[in-house]
């Protein structure tokens, strides 16, 4: 039995030859980036990056939520989940980055109520079960997720629950991808565009990027999606271009889903957001609109927390943004391990280094 | 960046489908893509549909590599 | 008479008790040693060698398809038991119930435990229940230990293993793991998962007693196949090869851990081993495994080689090699 979709984009002849097919059209030193660590994942776990020549060089960028989450942000989170009464709901992703005081799991344990959820309707239905109790849901995610999140809030607002609430930590990828192009610290030859946000947004928000004069092909997350992704990628700088490709055109539309975008700016608005390893960056945050402030949990249980710094030696900015990789950090796997992470990009799934250190990305003898 | 699985829908009740991928079922919103159908194939992320697959799209994208396989063997060979 | 709940007076050693034992556990489990109900279990002490185990079990949900806690704590000490190569004999067990526990609860998991032993020919020859207040245990917690005798012939350890060894695994891998996660709440999907609890000494015993040429063995239980093996390497000291398209994974699994983003080699097995065996003999084991019950889906998965020592090489389906690591910290679902 195969998984439809799924099965026949891992077709390993099909790979071989697009393979042999890049190594053909692929001339001189390439950087590309793969914004999502979704694709960072991806093309370590089927051992793509050993397939590409060694001139085609991919690097990591800020495209993990969980990642690029301010320390700061998360702290608020644990102040809220130790509130008396509050359930706080989350996606598994989040429950062991460390914050200042700990992580939400060392929270749970020393009493706070956190519950790991599949989706942001279980927490409406854990609020609608335990109408006494305030259910807050962390909202850490793109734009492949925050529309969803908005339905949430509009799936409680027409169901009459009040004790529904969203801290919103949700973050649009248009402005970090300028803010790394605008830095200036990493020359890129083209990017590897996030496959299900664009899904959402529409490859007609990535066409600011011909003005950076640099070419993205937007990729889905099987290997033969982002193998596609990279020729065409390869041809654009071959021929000189800088366009918005699609190379993921059973999902995605120039216009995106309309009806998801719809959804989320009826309920969120963009709004300044801290970006770890980024800095500050205007208007890059999703913020719950005035309309909906009743179930924005920012606004109903402010919370003050004292800003943290980084760790102490932790990089993790540089990897997010594509300056080094993991490899290049003296912490990385001797001191940083996911057992003991120092920063976000160990202790995330789909951290750059949490996926170099689980698939074993050092070298075999041979 | 994020994990969105393609699944079939098996059958709608309101804005909530029931879905299926290799014989596991779940039940997923159609709120975000309101026009989709029984039959049809849906990207599922944290419990929502965030867009319709195209079929089509997808036979023809993999038609495209496999002429391209095609063509790469009679270079080779 | 039968009590509706556990109570905290089930663990006070006194009429309660007494009750608990002769009703509930004596009528399960009896046999001529735990019969006598005295402080400690005599046995007869055979020639040869002792392997003695024990693990503790605080699954939940306590129920689930394919089993419950009972038949895993049976399961889980047979089979260390039965991974160095040792028949296994007894098992004590002991539990920690929860003020309020439903007695039919309880009912069902030893009725299991008995069964589970009797079909695996082990005896439970001793035990022990406390009860502590409501919220202090989640139901039910259970320890076994069990001892288990291995004749001079029969030496199992990762030191006997050889480059040129070959690696096979009893059957499907990430059943157990995945039938569990997806009965949690928040995280329910209705599925055709089962959970492969089962006890593998008939199966073990029947491979030892047919072929000499097995290395060592592993259960992949917690940290499921990838660790299983890393350690095993580790212990080896030398390098496995493995190929991705020849461990086998049922489509509802697979398609279980896509839908949550887990990597199925690192999900738990209560039903599987995995075998070490000199490359002559590997074919006829792989035979021999296949034509019993749980080795039906038995297959070589790879090789031991002299390169990367104490490293596995998972080669993907798209046929490149990389690195498999042990599983660090719990894998969880991941949206990202």
């Amino acid at each position: 039995m195969v998984m439809k979709f799924i099965d026949e984009f891992r077709d390993p002849l099909l790979v071989r030859a697009l393979v042999e097919d890049i190594r053909r059209r692929a001339h001189g030193p390439l950087r590309l980036m793969e914004f999502c660590g979704g694709h960072t994942h991806a093309i370590l776990r089927f051992g793509i990056r050993k397939l590409l020549p060694s001139h085609l060089e991919m690097l990591s960028g800020p495209g993990c939520p969980v990642c690029v989450t301010s320390s700061t942000g998360l702290d608020q989170a644990m102040a809220m989940a130790e509130i008396d009464g509050v359930i706080l709901t989350t996606f598994g992703d989040m429950v062991r980055v460390p914050g200042r005081r700990g992580s939400l799991q060392k929270a749970r344990a020393e009493g706070a109520d956190v519950r790991i959820v599949y989706s942001p309707i279980d927490a409406v239905a854990l609020a609608e079960k335990n109408g006494s109790r305030p259910v807050i849901f962390l909202g850490v995610g793109f734009e492949t997720t925050a529309p969803g999140v908005a339905a949430s809030i509009l799936q409680a607002h027409n169901q009459g629950i009040k004790n529904y609430f969203v801290f919103s930590l949700h973050k649009l990828t248009p402005p970090a991808t300028k803010a790394i192009l605008d830095s200036g610290e990493v020359n890129l030859s083209g990017i590897l565009g996030p496959g299900h946000v664009t899904t959402v947004i529409g490859t007609d928000a990535w066409r600011f990027l011909s003005g950076y004069h640099v070419p993205m092909a937007v990729a889905g997350f099987e290997p033969l999606d982002v193998l596609r992704a990279i020729r065409m990628l390869v041809d654009q700088v071959n021929e000189g271009q800088a366009r918005v490709d699609n190379a993921y055109s059973r999902s995605v539309l120039p216009q995106g889903n309309r009806t998801a975008l719809a959804v989320m700016n009826e309920v969120f608005e963009p709004c300044d957001a801290d970006w770890r390893g980024l800095g500050s960056l205007p208007g890059s945050g999703l913020c719950i609109r005035e309309k909906y402030a009743a179930f924005d949990a920012s606004k109903v249980f402010p919370v003050v927390v004292t800003p943290s710094p980084d760790p102490p030696g932790c990089r993790c900015g540089e990897v997010l943004q594509g300056v080094i990789s993991p490899l290049d950090c003296s912490l990385f796997r001797r001191i940083c391990t996911p057992e003991n992470p120092v920063g976000p990009c160990m202790v995330s799934a789909e951290g750059t280094c949490a996926a170099y250190y689980q698939f074993g990305e050092t070298r075999l003898e041979d | 960046m994020c994990l969105a699985i393609p699944v079939l829908i098996q059958n709608i009740e309101g804005t909530q489908a029931k879905v299926e991928l290799g014989g596991v079922q779940r039940m997923v919103s159609l709120m975000l893509t309101p026009e989709a159908k029984v039959g049809d194939y849906v990207l599922l992320h944290a419990g929502y549909a965030i867009g319709i697959v195209d079929e089509e799209e997808a036979k023809e994208t993999l038609h495209l590599l496999e002429q391209m396989a095609a063509f790469s063997d009679k270079e080779v060979t | 008479m039968k009590t509706e709940k556990i109570e905290l007076a089930h663990g006070e050693g006194a009429r309660l008790t007494h009750e608990l034992i002769s009703r509930l556990f004596k009528h399960y489990f009896s046999n001529p040693y735990l019969d006598l109900l005295h402080d400690a279990a005599v046995l007869p002490n055979p020639n040869g060698r002792l392997a003695f185990t024990t693990d503790s079990y605080v699954i939940h949900p306590i129920f689930f398809a394919g089993g419950d806690i009972g038949k895993l704590a049976v399961c889980g000490t047979i089979n260390d038991l039965s991974m160095v190569g040792a028949k296994p004999l007894y098992l004590t067990t002991g539990y920690i119930l929860e003020e309020g526990m439903p007695y039919a609860d309880l009912e069902r998991v030893v009725c299991s435990m008995a069964g589970t032993a009797k079909e695996a020919g082990v005896e439970i020859v001793a035990g022990d229940t406390k009860v502590v207040e409501r919220g202090s245990a989640d139901k039910i917690f259970i320890n076994t230990a069990g001892i288990g005798w291995i004749s001079n012939e029969v030496n199992l350890s990762p030191g006997n293993i050889r480059e040129g060894d070959k690696i096979i695994v009893s059957g499907s891998i990430g059943d157990h793991g995945m039938a569990i996660l997806c009965l949690r709440e928040g995280l329910e999907f209705s599925t055709s998962l089962v959970s492969d609890c089962a006890p593998l000494n008939g199966l073990v015993q029947t491979i030892l007693g047919r072929h000499r040429g097995v290395r060592a063995m592993r259960d992949p239980t917690r940290g499921g196949l990838a660790t299983a093996l890393v350690e095993l390497a580790q212990s080896s000291g030398l390098g496995f090869e493995v190929e991705e398209r020849c461990v086998p994974a049922h489509e509802s699994v697979r398609a279980a851990c896509e839908l949550l983003g887990l990597d199925v080699f690192y999900v738990a097995n209560e039903g599987k081993l995995i075998l070490i065996v000199a490359p002559e003999e590997a074919e006829a084991v792989l035979r021999t495994m296949q034509n019993h019950p749980l080795g039906r889906e038995a297959s070589m998965i790879g090789q031991v080689v002299e390169r990367h020592p104490q490293k596995v090489a998972l080669k993907t389906i798209l046929g490149v090699r990389r690195v498999m690591e042990m599983l660090a910290g719990a894998q969880l679902p991941r949206i990202c």
